[in-house]
């Protein structure tokens, strides 16, 4: 009796290691597809010339394979988006997580977590029926679709992710250390930035990092409000071309096995990296802050 | 509990070593060639496919010289092809042995488009090529009012600019600086929305939000198109080897006829006959 049981409990828990694991085989897998179809472009041109060429042209004769447009396209998008949500996202997650009553509190946190349920394609919706012709009529521009629509939309999609998790890692700050600075007659203003914050800061850090992520990420808005032109960006009043966006453009028409196919999944491999980098970053001040707020 | 571990694991590790085994039956139909004529294969093919639940027709896409090349290789049974075969290809079939037939199944026609307050009636192909590789930069040069030029142009692996591409800018490049959108209905929608913008979409695009060009001094209509006046069109081909027979020609009757023509149109191109 006491065997079966037993056995029962340990298939049940090599059922549910399996179902960890499964996470594991498909980044293995998608890293090994990924590398596999990409790689083979560098048979046809070399890294120099992929990276830093200045003309995206895959499909001319003779084609031209520059992602330097790309690449900086994504960077400054993202980074407009920065600009925006960091200072936005963080002081909000000070007023919910300090200053606010529990009401207000509860009520904001879900109104900011209703913001992350809005799926990408209305934003983008939005933003060409919306933001793009409000901005190019208020800021009289020849194109409503440029680096600062898409940078606007981007900074909203991040502002629940920055918001949420900084507002965790505020909140999370011993209380003693608050009391402490609050008894040595430190105003509660004082308290905030001097205490609070720079206790929080690998937290925030986190929480930035992960928003960044979301940004650069983000395929279907860039897609149709960055306007798509593949040049290096100059101002915020440019239309743009982020690697997502290239991607999710050709992949569906690029001949599986020619060039222009393997160059799609190394700019897929170097989103990977870059997210991948930003992630371990993120939980590497997690870790941090899970340490030093204890 | 390791050595389940591991059995586990080796179970996983073979399921997904396991290539699925495709089958090959009876009415099967490989239809390969141009992503231009792509769409309508694919959506005739579904319609056909529900018709007729024997026939299995599988669409590729590719490019025309691919599609043709897979014909004289004999590996599709209907190549698609924006354009006629060229004299090197039909040089190619004799010495294979094949007979490629052309039947023409729809035309193309691409409409250019500008904001519906633009005072510019009409081009000629050689501005609209000067404004697309950044020639001419504003509305002023071509007797409209002092405003910036927005260029807005599809993604460079779509069909549509495909034939613009090859008609239009015979095969020089679009401006980097121009702004790529990923459908027919976005470039419209961007160029109802904006002041300065040329686009060009597919003729089943046209609608009173925007202001379709004459182009040469002729209106783009399925009427002109048809007629092969409008300069921005051309017809869409399938080549069989010799003359189609069983599945083949059942799928190639059903697309010329009224109900495929109707699918024609649904993707945005100009049916043979309105």
């Amino acid at each position: 009796m006491k065997g079966k049981i037993f056995l029962k409990e340990k298939i049940i828990k090599n059922i549910f290691l399996l179902s960890s694991l499964t996470s594991i085989f498909f980044l293995a897998g998608i890293t090994l597809i990924l590398f596999k179809e990409g790689l083979p472009l560098f048979r046809e041109i070399n890294l120099k010339e992929f990276l830093w060429g200045k003309s995206w042209y895959p499909t001319y004769d003779p084609p031209e394979f520059g992602i330097l447009p790309l690449i900086l396209g994504s960077l400054w998008i993202t980074l407009g988006a920065l600009i925006i949500a960091v200072p936005l996202g963080v002081s909000a997650s000070i007023y919910i997580s300090e200053l606010a009553t529990p009401k207000i509190r509860n009520f904001l946190k879900l109104a900011i977590e209703m913001l992350t349920s809005i799926p990408s394609v209305i934003y983008g919706f939005l933003g060409i029926v919306v933001l793009g012709p409000w901005l190019q009529k208020f800021l009289n521009l020849p194109e409503g679709l440029c680096s600062l629509t898409a940078s606007l939309l981007l900074a909203l999609m991040a502002i629940p992710t920055i918001t949420s998790l900084s507002e965790e890692a505020l909140f999370s700050v011993s209380k003693d250390y608050k009391e402490a600075s609050c008894a040595l007659g430190a105003t509660r203003w004082e308290t905030i930035i001097k205490v609070t914050v720079p206790a929080a800061f690998s937290g925030i850090s986190t929480a930035v990092l992960l928003g960044m992520g979301r940004a650069i990420g983000e395929t279907m808005t860039v897609l149709m409000v960055a306007g798509g032109a593949a040049v290096i960006p100059r101002s915020f009043l440019q239309p743009a071309r982020p690697i997502t966006a290239t991607i999710a453009l050709e992949m569906g028409e690029a001949v599986v096995g020619s060039t222009h196919y393997h160059a799609l999944f190394s700019l897929a491999c170097i989103l990977f990296m870059v997210s991948l980098a930003l992630n371990l970053t993120a939980d590497y001040f997690l870790t941090k802050f899970r340490r030093t707020s204890q | 509990m390791k050595r389940i571990t591991r059995i586990l694991l080796l179970t996983c590790l073979v399921l997904t070593l396991i290539v699925p085994i495709s089958q090959a039956g009876e009415g099967q139909l490989v239809v390969q060639g141009s992503t231009t004529v792509l769409p309508i294969a694919q959506a005739a093919a579904e319609v056909f496919m529900q018709n007729n639940s024997q026939a299995n027709i599988s669409v590729r896409g590719g490019g025309s010289g691919t599609g043709i090349a897979a014909l004289i290789e004999g590996t599709c049974d209907i190549a698609t092809a924006s354009r006629p075969m060229k004299v090197k290809e039909i040089l190619l079939c004799q010495k294979k042995g094949i007979s490629p037939v052309p039947h023409i199944v729809a035309m193309d026609g691409i409409a250019v488009i500008v904001h519906s307050s633009n005072p510019v009636q009409g081009l000629n192909i050689e501005q609209i090529k000067d404004i697309y590789t950044g020639e001419i930069t504003n509305w002023k040069e071509l007797g409209g009012n002092d405003l910036k030029i927005v260029v807005i142009s599809r993604d460079s692996a779509s069909g549509t600019f495909e034939t613009f591409s090859e008609i239009v800018l015979g095969g020089q490049k679009v401006k980097p600086e121009a702004l790529a959108q990923a459908s027919n209905n976005t470039v419209a929608t961007i160029v109802a929305t904006t002041k300065g913008a040329i686009g060009y979409v597919g003729l089943g695009y046209i609608s009173n939000t925007v202001k379709a060009l004459q182009v040469n001094g002729v209106i783009p209509e399925q009427e002109t198109v048809v007629s092969g006046k409008y300069p921005i069109s051309r017809p869409l081909y399938m080549y069989t080897d010799g003359a189609p027979q069983g599945v083949a020609k059942d799928f190639l009757e059903f697309i010329c006829s009224d109900e495929g023509q109707k699918i024609v149109e649904e993707q945005g191109f100009v049916p043979l006959s309105f």
